[in-house]
């Protein structure tokens, strides 16, 4: 049987539509079928069903609003996992969850401003800039909002009147980031900053060089532009074959430099700061050594559940203490447990 | 000055007008690339001088890979700014160029050539609406790009949220496709001996077309006429229009050239990238020597001053100087050039 004659009773069964629709249509079809036939990928993609999340149900207290106010720059996984605790907690405890971010302290403490007109329960918020929040926090204390910092502010929270924080003292991570690459016996380091002048990046830098034994070295790369991260970690990577560990501070640029270790022919090896899915990968499969993880999820998750301790509970956390959410660290002995998560985006 | 409207060539043979009136040693003085040339060459020696892993050739085939992955903008960026126009939305047009081809891809599970393909009409979909917004409303292409660069960095952030739940792509290494693509977008090629990256390659054969097309074709003409003159190019019946939206969607396909680079040399695309690399892109066209009014310049020119850009910010790292300077000597260099090309300008200008 060919398909000959069907084709062409179909044709007459059909009222012919004008000869350009009818090409328009053609093309359409056509599309379509290299779309459905060749052009599909039987491997990678989506998967069918996603799992994962932390079902903790969902408290009976009345319903919060928080606002949580971070200096995060736009589209950075590490704070798109911190956002995610905070959601987390915030379903979990009947709270609705405002989030701002801005890396302009100015703008920050206009949201501050803006949380506490519009009238919210608590505020979350980091202190990058704790000078320039001081007066916003001021005010929340003025209106009687619970404030608690997280991730950035370590030294300055409690002069500023906030009564709980949680995160990690970036000089602690880099000190024991120090102290395990002289237990591996690297012995001359680059630290590679994404952001040149950003505090907690400097100070993770300066952790490792206080306890490192050996030659560390600052390399300032341009981190919006990755062709520009590889280049430049490569011609260092040139300058000086001596190098055998790149840390980075931040997942994304582990698996740049990993590209750059290739170009460059180098035998470094690579360890990094926070973590995200991808990274999981590269961990499994060797490119990267470890990563030091300061729980961004738990930083978020923590600011949110201790506002709504606070609110319904008058508890506080810590006892005037910061409560250190990291370092801990993510490498071949324990990335079988985490990996999961981290694809997830709880970890 | 040395490019000569259409008002006074007639338009069947404008060329042969061009070339007819110019002496060669004039010609050569007059080339708006000669600043770049002299500025890339003291640079160049500057480094060789300052910085030994600089001489080394692999370190030569970094710099000419950072500079590719600006030149292959910069050439369209100066198309465009020869016509007369300007694109902020350049550099996060690339990122979302990359997050398109990706996300779709890996949603749909389509082959990532078929998702390549798609987010190409992404790309050349947001040089048009710049591109018709601009000759429709008659805005100022600074303003129009602006609002289109503001909207991208958003949609390039939220989109992604959106979608993946995150605000990178997942990994799509393991698709379909994938290592044809790579060998086309991001695969190195051996040179005697040396790794050079595809990209190298594509930037030089971007510059011979766009070389060409500017100097051989009557379109060429048309956009230094554009450029020059909008008004007298549409009084001997310049499409001005078309021409503009043309050059608006040359710069997206750069951009979703660029954008493919680096799906596939990085995997995963990381959705807040590429923001400031539009001024970097203009920054290495006003290099090589085009003029932000417009009606003159040189996509070789364009590739010069990605080239000088692409040697600073290398020969800093390679020189190993104080990092915390860094940005400093990069503004320092960049400052100097084109100083200096405005200063041959002048004096090419006054003989």
């Amino acid at each position: 049987m060919t398909s000959h004659p069907q084709w062409e009773s179909r044709r007459a069964s059909a009222a012919r539509p004008p000869r350009t629709y009818r090409r328009w249509l053609g093309a359409v079809a056509g599309l379509t079928l290299i779309a459905v036939t060749a052009a599909c990928s039987s491997t990678g993609g989506r998967p069918e069903a996603t799992g994962g999340g932390i079902g903790a149900g969902q408290a009976d207290t009345d319903p919060i609003t928080i606002a949580m106010i971070t200096h995060a720059p736009p589209g950075d996984t590490f704070w798109d996992m911190i956002r995610a605790g905070a959601e987390t907690a915030a379903a979990k405890n009947n709270a609705t969850l405002r989030y701002s971010s801005d890396p302009q302290a100015p703008n920050q403490a206009n949201f501050v401003q803006g949380a506490l007109d519009a009238g919210v329960d608590g505020i979350a918020l980091t202190l990058a800039f704790p000078d320039a929040l001081s007066g916003a926090v001021q005010q929340a204390a003025n209106a009687g909002v619970p404030v608690v910092a997280f991730n950035a502010g370590l030294d300055d929270w409690e002069r500023l009147g906030v009564e709980q924080y949680f995160g990690q003292d970036e000089n602690v991570a880099g000190a024991a980031v120090g102290e395990r690459l002289n237990e591996e016996g690297s012995q001359n380091a680059i630290c590679v900053i994404q952001e040149q002048g950003n505090v907690a990046l400097e100070s993770r830098c300066a952790g490792v060089a206080s306890t490192f034994n050996g030659n560390s070295e600052v390399l300032n790369v341009e981190g919006r532009n990755m062709p520009g991260v590889r280049a430049a970690i490569d011609a260092k990577l040139r300058q000086d074959p001596n190098i055998d560990t790149v840390i980075t501070l931040g997942a994304p640029f582990a698996l740049t430099a990993v590209d750059a270790i290739t170009d460059s022919n180098s035998e470094a090896r690579v360890v990094t700061f926070d973590t995200n899915a991808a990274l999981m990968d590269a961990i499994e499969a060797g490119d990267v050594e470890w990563a030091i993880d300061q729980q961004p999820f738990l930083q978020g998750y923590l600011a949110v559940d201790s506002l709504w301790l606070n609110i319904y509970n008058d508890t506080v956390i810590g006892g005037g203490q910061s409560v250190l959410t990291g370092p801990t660290f993510i490498d071949e002995s324990n990335i079988e447990s985490i990996a999961d998560l981290a694809r997830s985006g709880l970890r | 000055m040395s490019v000569q409207t259409p008002a006074a060539a007639p338009p069947q043979r404008p060329q042969d007008e061009r070339v007819a009136k110019r002496k060669l040693l004039h010609t050569v003085i007059l080339r708006p690339e000669l600043g770049s040339v002299l500025g890339a060459i003291l640079i160049f020696g500057f480094f060789v001088a300052m910085a030994p892993p600089f001489r080394n050739v692999d370190s030569f085939a970094t710099v000419l890979y950072a500079s590719s992955t600006i030149g292959i903008m910069a050439i369209a960026v100066a198309l465009l700014m020869i016509g007369g126009e300007f694109d902020l939305s350049a550099g996060v047009n690339v990122t979302a160029g990359a997050l398109a081809a990706s996300m779709i891809a890996y949603n749909l599970h389509l082959n990532l050539w078929l998702g390549a393909f798609l987010a190409l009409f992404v790309c050349l979909a947001i040089g048009f609406i710049n591109g018709w917004l601009v000759t429709k409303t008659k805005i100022h292409s600074f303003l129009i790009t602006l609002g289109m660069f503001l909207m991208l960095q958003g949609a390039n952030i939220a989109v992604t949220k959106f979608v993946t739940n995150s605000v990178s792509t997942p990994r799509v290494s393991d698709m379909e496709g994938w290592a044809s693509a790579r060998a086309v977008f991001a695969s190195s090629i051996n040179v005697g001996g040396v790794s050079i990256r595809i990209t190298v390659l594509w930037w030089l054969v971007f510059a011979a077309v766009a070389s060409f097309v500017l100097f051989k074709t009557k379109f060429g003409n048309w956009i230094f006429a554009v450029g020059g003159n909008a008004e007298s190019a549409r009084a001997v019946g310049v499409p001005v229009n078309r021409v503009k939206i043309i050059l608006f969607m040359t710069v997206g396909f750069a951009a979703w050239f660029s954008g493919m680079h680096i799906l596939f040399a990085f995997d995963t695309v990381q959705s807040g990238q590429g923001v400031t690399n539009e001024l970097i892109y203009i920054a290495a066209a006003v290099i090589g020597g085009c003029l932000l009014t417009g009606g003159y310049g040189t996509a070789i020119g364009a590739c010069i001053g990605a080239f000088i850009f692409g040697m600073t910010n290398q020969g800093i790292v390679l020189a190993g100087w104080e990092p915390d300077w860094f940005k400093f000597f990069l503004g320092a260099m960049l400052l100097l050039a084109v100083i200096g090309n405005n200063a041959i300008r002048k004096y090419a200008a006054s003989k």
